[in-house]
């Protein structure tokens, strides 16, 4: 074989995974820019489904939960803590499921040229982001109508919720978003995964309700959930302070809450990315 | 073991002993896939070596002609180089910005205008904005798509949207530029145009590597073949022995 200088020379195909994102920002721009300028294009009410969506199923809930089964007398301000964990749960939904058909959707472009994959699901998930802004506007309405202000405390819970809910969503669909590729029904788990979304976590019902009726190690598995979390983040941010002080209500622990689903989350991102690049090597082939 | 024909200047592309298995996947379900991992049998596929045991490098400013029969890997060997496959065996080297001329308009969107998608596909090929904004008036013209550039791509004729996914492609920021097939499409006239935008690429010392069918065009742009034949390299040296090889398979 010749010997030749093999300084300056690449791989093609091989990127630094999420890094890569980073140093493809013009692209990541225009790439959220397409998701959401084309997304309702054609539709007539257009981005007006952003808001119908969680509207209606808000009221779905809030009949089934708070009218037929009477919890908005146990718990105050009902209709705020329902909405603040029902738009913690779209988030996730919304991220997680465009994440894990991002790589199929763009199969035209995987095929054909290479640019980091990780791209695909990041951007979904920014979409998914922006599309979860008009809900935190209505809530925030909402809230201020019953006497919420902001404080330090506040904010900050929502903003790690909302880290958790991303870092979450980032794990789970760069691991569906791959496995997706080869095995189409790995669709099958990601169903049953958004449809668990909203009753193992205390959207529906209190943490108080669920510490009555799980008792040890049944509640702390159920507590390992990142989404009971985020949900009982964005109640701490959104709802506590529109009530006369119902605290009980919410998780017992909830800072120790935070580095437990902070780790868990965490561990998803990087078996997401390894197991996303294992797969990456065959996605051009296999789509 | 296998020869490489080495050239005078470093080499841009280095493809060493490389392998391409396909596996015919007959299964798309994980629940299948599981099943026959647990009885040991490969039922999930059968393999297919699309490339097998190729070598060569080509040397930077070199142009060089990849000639075979259809099915015999060389889009495959391109996407290697490109990165969009890799190699099951061996390994793909490359040197500067590689840019392919490979199924332009890959990237377009019908719902964008010409504008928003030359912006999104020129940024696809790896530009970033400034690049971009300094290239756009050229872009546009070389296209001739003129005033229907802030249309939506979805009322384009099938012409107008090859030619600006082509101008796009070809105004990349390049070093070595690989190109398939695509220069038998579009009208006589602009396939001219994008004939000559090559040769000058070729003259500015750009690396190339060439698939195409057409023996007049290649033998013009490149002083170098190798003709694949079934997966394997059978023949690398001047363009007109290898021309010939083609025809004597
Ligand atoms: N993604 C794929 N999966 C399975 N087989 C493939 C795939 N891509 C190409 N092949 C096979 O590999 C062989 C070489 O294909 P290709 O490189 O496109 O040939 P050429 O460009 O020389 O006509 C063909 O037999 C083709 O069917
Ligand atoms: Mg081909």
């Amino acid at each position: 074989m010749t010997s030749v200088d093999l300084t300056g020379f690449q791989t093609p195909g091989r990127g630094r995974g999420i890094l890569d994102v980073f140093n493809h920002g013009y692209l990541l721009r225009l790439l959220i820019r397409k998701g959401t300028a084309t997304r309702y294009r054609n539709s007539v009410l257009g981005w007006t489904w952003s808001y119908v969506k969680p509207a209606a199923q808000f009221l779905i809930y809030y009949f089934v939960m708070g009218v037929v089964l009477q919890f908005h007398r146990d718990v105050e301000n009902f209709a705020i803590y329902l909405f603040a964990g029902v738009v913690a749960i779209n988030l996730f939904n919304e991220a997680f499921g465009n994440a894990t058909s991002s790589i199929v959707d763009n199969r035209a472009l995987v095929r054909k040229i290479y640019l980091p994959r990780e791209l695909f699901p990041i951007s979904t998930i920014i979409i998914a982001l922006i599309h979860f802004l008009p809900q935190v506007a209505i809530l925030l309405l909402a809230c201020i109508l019953v006497g919420w202000a902001p404080t330090f405390l506040s904010l900050a819970a929502f903003a790690i919720g909302l880290v958790i809910v991303l870092m979450m969503s980032l794990g789970l669909g760069l691991l569906f978003g791959a496995l997706n590729v080869r095995y189409r029904d790995a669709q099958n788990f990601v169903e049953i995964i958004r449809m668990l979304s909203t009753w193992a976590s205390p959207v529906l019902y209190t943490i108080a309700m669920v510490e009555q009726a799980l008792k040890g190690w049944a509640f702390t598995v159920y507590m390992l959930n990142p989404l009971t979390t985020a949900v009982e983040l964005f109640h701490y941010a959104f709802w506590l302070p529109t009530t006369s002080g119902a605290a009980e209500t919410l998780s017992p622990g909830i800072v120790g809450n935070i580095f437990v689903s902070l780790g868990i989350c965490a561990v998803l991102v990087v078996i997401g990315q390894i197991v996303f690049r294992r797969f990456e090597r065959s996605f051009a082939q296999d789509l | 073991m296998s020869e490489i024909t080495t050239t005078q200047k470093r080499p841009s592309i280095i493809v060493e002993n490389v392998r391409k298995t396909f596996q015919i996947r007959h299964t798309h379900s994980m629940k299948e896939a599981f099943i026959s991992r647990l009885k040991r049998k490969q039922v999930g596929s059968t393999p297919y070596n699309a490339l097998d045991g190729v070598a060569f490098t080509v040397g930077e400013g070199e142009s060089v002609a990849l000639l075979g029969f259809n099915g015999s890997g060389k889009s495959t060997l391109l996407k290697l180089v490109s990165g969009v496959l890799e190699p099951d065996a061996g390994r793909v080297l490359t040197r500067g910005r590689v840019a392919g001329l490979i199924e332009v308009g890959a990237g377009f969107h019908p719902d964008l205008s010409g504008r928003e998608n030359v912006y999104l596909n020129a940024a696809i090929l790896g530009m970033n904005k400034a690049e971009i904004d300094e290239r756009f008036d050229r872009i546009v013209e070389f296209s001739e798509i003129g005033e229907f550039i802030d249309q939506e791509v979805k009322h384009y004729s099938s012409g107008m949207f090859l030619r600006l996914a082509f101008s796009v492609a070809i105004h990349v920021e390049l070093d070595v530029l690989l190109v398939d097939e695509i220069l038998s499409v579009g009208d006589a006239p602009f396939r001219k145009k994008c004939t000559e935008k090559i040769h000058e690429l070729a003259q500015a010392g750009k690396t190339m590597l060439i698939v195409s069918h057409n023996m007049a065009m290649v033998q013009e742009l490149c002083e170098r073949g190798i003709v694949i034949n079934k997966g394997k390299k059978i023949f690398d040296g001047p363009i007109a022995e290898a021309v010939d090889a083609m025809n004597a398979k």
